[in-house]
């Protein structure tokens, strides 16, 4: 069984940040969760990267500041890597 | 970890375990993360505790890690954690490994508190002795650069260099090193893991580096064999192998050369837990989480099969497949035991079973003398290697337990949640590995005692055996011929006289650690005394098994530590080194001799130590009792059975 990607990456971030995962939504994003700092980005980068076997690129590291972001981002990278 | 309902824990451990998390890895770890989170609002620390193991067990990602360790910080307050601070000097990005460090620590009991140096900012804070490095006052120091960094010559312009140009680079790193290492020591005494310099994944000459000319290799390795016997000349100072461990997870693999260029970090995501990992196997000796004994199980785990069903013609043990990995779970074994570690047998067999194959199987590296205890029966584990942690006068939080059944281990971990039960891959080939990876069996430094202390059991179970058959306890102690042979400090005995300080529990009066380099200091202060004992018997030597430390001034001498390995407690050899101490502090022309009892949940045995030497109470407080002794009225006498000498050979 496996969860939705929005789950998957909204239980990272709430573990990364140490917030409920029940506060987060697709909208959340680091303007409006105080934790959410440049330290703690590259955690979420390194969480993710870990959890999905994958490398991100440095242009999507910077655009990656919200949980919808992230998660477009991801799609489009596994359905590449599903595809290759 | 304390006061864990056993049966709740079993309880727990059912509901959770092991193999209800394989499918779909992060929905039931979502369930333990919800559940965890249940337990701290309920205020139940101990079963939350319990789970937060169990998922760091199942998971330890750096997700896992944050989670983990923003709990552990919720249960701070109720927990017996051991507080321990580190500093880490580094030249590259270190912040995203802390969590996996601190949850690791948790895991395994220890509060461990993290400082960053700034960015590259070694140098400086090393010869400052303001800086924050010295003013934080860390009990160890991790000194992690990279060759790009500290060698940037060597790294990237190798093709252009003549060879004087890299020998006098070899020089200057190896320089450097020297230097940092003893400004460090005049202004810390805390203990120094130094990286050494990884190679390129491909050399900068190319096929040509192995050939004629210099080598960039070469010069590399010279700085790390100057790095060891650097080392190897300051107690306290430990070298990393960085470059054996990139290489042992694949040198094209390690680094994620993006990240380098963008955030200073140079490994990838999914190596940064093994640099973790690698800096817990000098954590480990370091904070005393420590296995002194492994407790092993026989099936499927010292051999293939089981010797009751397959009998000893039909178990795999030998150099083919796939009796060679089990014989490789041996090997493994007797390199723990050259390591001064104990092995012990649990197995549920029929007695005589398993003996025919430990004794008779041709395949066998390990035999019977091998192990200093066995508890071959049907019995619960638990109450199994409870009795063993008795018999070898260890406690149960020295144990490491090897066994390849996962229902076994659970029952050890819920029941007995001290021990170190290693986690067993289901390939059998991966169990040596297992061995060989876990930290509780890293020392930092062996002493010649280690290297015995298989042979110190073996007689320990003979003179048992003369006491059973000897009528009185001074028929005994006069049997025994002991001879003690007591030493002022010197710098052969450092080591010893440091790990006994650092291991001994249970005959020790106040329970001062002390580090090398902190002995040699206090020794060096006028009225500090430091004085180890050696005891031998008509069974052998036991080694180097006693130590004390004392404070002379004017007419009071101080006991600061007194201590005894358990192996020869209830022998009155502590009477014979207590009554030396009287005498040393009658010549120094002391009036009196005192020394206080500080109680630890394991110091019990030594508890009546000075009442019954005739010390009377002269002061009481919340850590515990001074004991006072006016050496005018009590002649505290060694006992006429115990031969004592000094070293030099003269009797006392």
């Amino acid at each position: 069984m496996t969860l939705p990607l929005f789950e998957r990456v909204r239980g990272i971030v709430a573990d990364v940040l140490a917030i409920p995962a029940a506060q987060l939504t697709l909208q959340s994003s680091s303007k409006d969760i105080e934790g959410w700092d440049s330290v703690h980005h590259l955690n979420l980068v390194l969480a993710l990267e870990q959890e999905f076997d994958l490398q991100f690129e440095p242009e999507e590291i910077d655009i990656m500041t919200s949980i919808e972001q992230v998660v477009s981002i991801m799609e489009s990278k596994l359905s590449k890597s599903a595809s290759a | 970890m304390k006061a864990i309902n056993a049966k709740a824990a079993i309880e727990t451990h059912e509901k959770y375990k092991p193999g209800a998390h394989a499918a779909g890895s992060r929905a039931s770890a979502s369930d333990l993360r919800s559940e965890i989170d249940h337990l701290l609002a309920e205020g139940d620390a101990a079963t939350a505790s319990l789970l937060l193991h169990e998922l760091w067990t199942t998971d330890s990602s750096s997700s896992t890690a944050s989670f983990v360790v923003s709990r552990y910080e919720q249960l701070r307050p109720n927990s017996n954690l051991l507080p321990y601070r580190l500093v880490v000097l580094r030249s590259f990005t270190v912040e995203p490994m802390v969590p996996l460090l601190r949850g690791a620590a948790f895991h395994g009991g220890v509060d461990l508190d993290v400082r960053l140096s700034e960015f590259n900012a070694h140098v400086q804070e090393i010869v400052d002795p303001q800086s924050s490095l010295y003013t934080s006052a860390p009990s160890a120091v991790i000194l992690a650069v990279q060759t790009r960094d500290i060698a940037p010559d060597l790294w990237r312009d190798f093709s252009s260099m003549s060879s004087e140009q890299v020998q006098a680079a070899a020089m200057r790193v190896s320089g450097e090193f020297r230097q940092w290492i003893s400004t460090f020591r005049q202004h810390s005494q805390a203990h120094l893991i130094i990286h050494n310099l990884e190679q390129p994944e491909l050399p900068n000459r190319g096929v040509l580096d192995s050939q004629s000319g210099p080598s960039q290799i070469a010069a590399i390795q010279q700085i790390n064999d100057n790095l060891r016997k650097l080392a190897g000349e300051q107690p306290g100072v430990y070298i990393l192998d960085y470059d054996a461990l990139v290489a042992r997870h694949g040198r094209a693999h390690w680094h994620d050369e993006r990240k380098w260029a963008t955030v200073r970090l140079p490994i990838a995501a999914q190596n940064l837990n093994h640099l973790v990992k690698e800096w817990l196997r000098f954590l480990y000796p370091l904070t005393g989480k420590i296995a002194k004994a492994v407790v092993v199980d026989l099936d499927n785990t010292l051999w293939g099969g089981v010797i009751g069903e397959d009998g000893i013609a039909g178990i795999h043990l030998g150099t083919e497949y796939p009796g060679a990995g089990f014989q490789d779970v041996q090997c493994a074994l007797l390199d723990l035991h050259r390591r001064g570690i104990l092995l012990a047998v649990c197995s549920k067999n029929n007695l005589d079973d398993a003996m025919e194959a430990l004794q008779n199987h041709p395949g066998m590296l390990l035999k019977p003398s091998h192990f200093a205890a066995m508890r071959i029966n049907w019995g619960d584990k638990a109450q199994n290697l409870s009795e063993i942690a008795a018999e070898l006068n260890i406690g149960v939080d020295s144990m490491a337990f090897l066994d390849d059944n996962p229902i076994e281990r659970q029952q050890v971990r819920s029941l007995l949640p001290e021990v170190f039960v290693i986690d067993v891959p289901n390939d059998a080939l991966g169990i040596a590995r297992a061995l060989r990876e876990h930290p509780a069996f890293e020392r930092l430094a062996t002493s010649s005692e280690d290297l015995q202390r298989g042979h110190y059991y073996q007689a320990q179970r003979e003179r048992d055996q003369l006491e059973q058959t000897i009528s009185s306890r001074e028929d005994f102690y006069r049997s025994l011929q002991q001879e003690i042979e007591i030493a002022p400090l010197n710098g052969l005995l450092l080591t010893r006289i440091a790990q006994l300080t650092n291991k001994t529990n249970q005959f020790n009066l106040t329970t001062h650690r002390y580090t090398e380099q902190q002995i040699a200091v206090l020794t060096a202060t006028p009225g500090w005394h430091c004085f180890s004992l050696r005891v031998r018997d008509r069974f052998g030597d036991n080694g180097l098994v006693g130590v004390a430390i004392t404070h002379h001034q004017g007419e009071s001498y101080e006991i600061d530590t007194f201590l005894l390995s358990c192996r020869v407690i209830g022998r009155t050899v502590e009477t014979a080194f207590l009554s030396f101490l009287a005498d040393h502090a009658r010549k120094l022309g002391a009036k009196r001799i005192a020394g206080w009892f500080l109680p630890t949940k394991k110091n019990a045995p030594a508890r009546d130590f000075y009442s019954t030497h005739g010390f009377t109470e002269a002061e009481k407080n919340d850590a515990g009792t001074l004991w006072r002794l006016e050496l005018a009225e009590n002649i505290l006498q060694c006992p006429e059975w115990v031969s004592m000498r000094m070293q030099t050979g003269e009797r006392v």
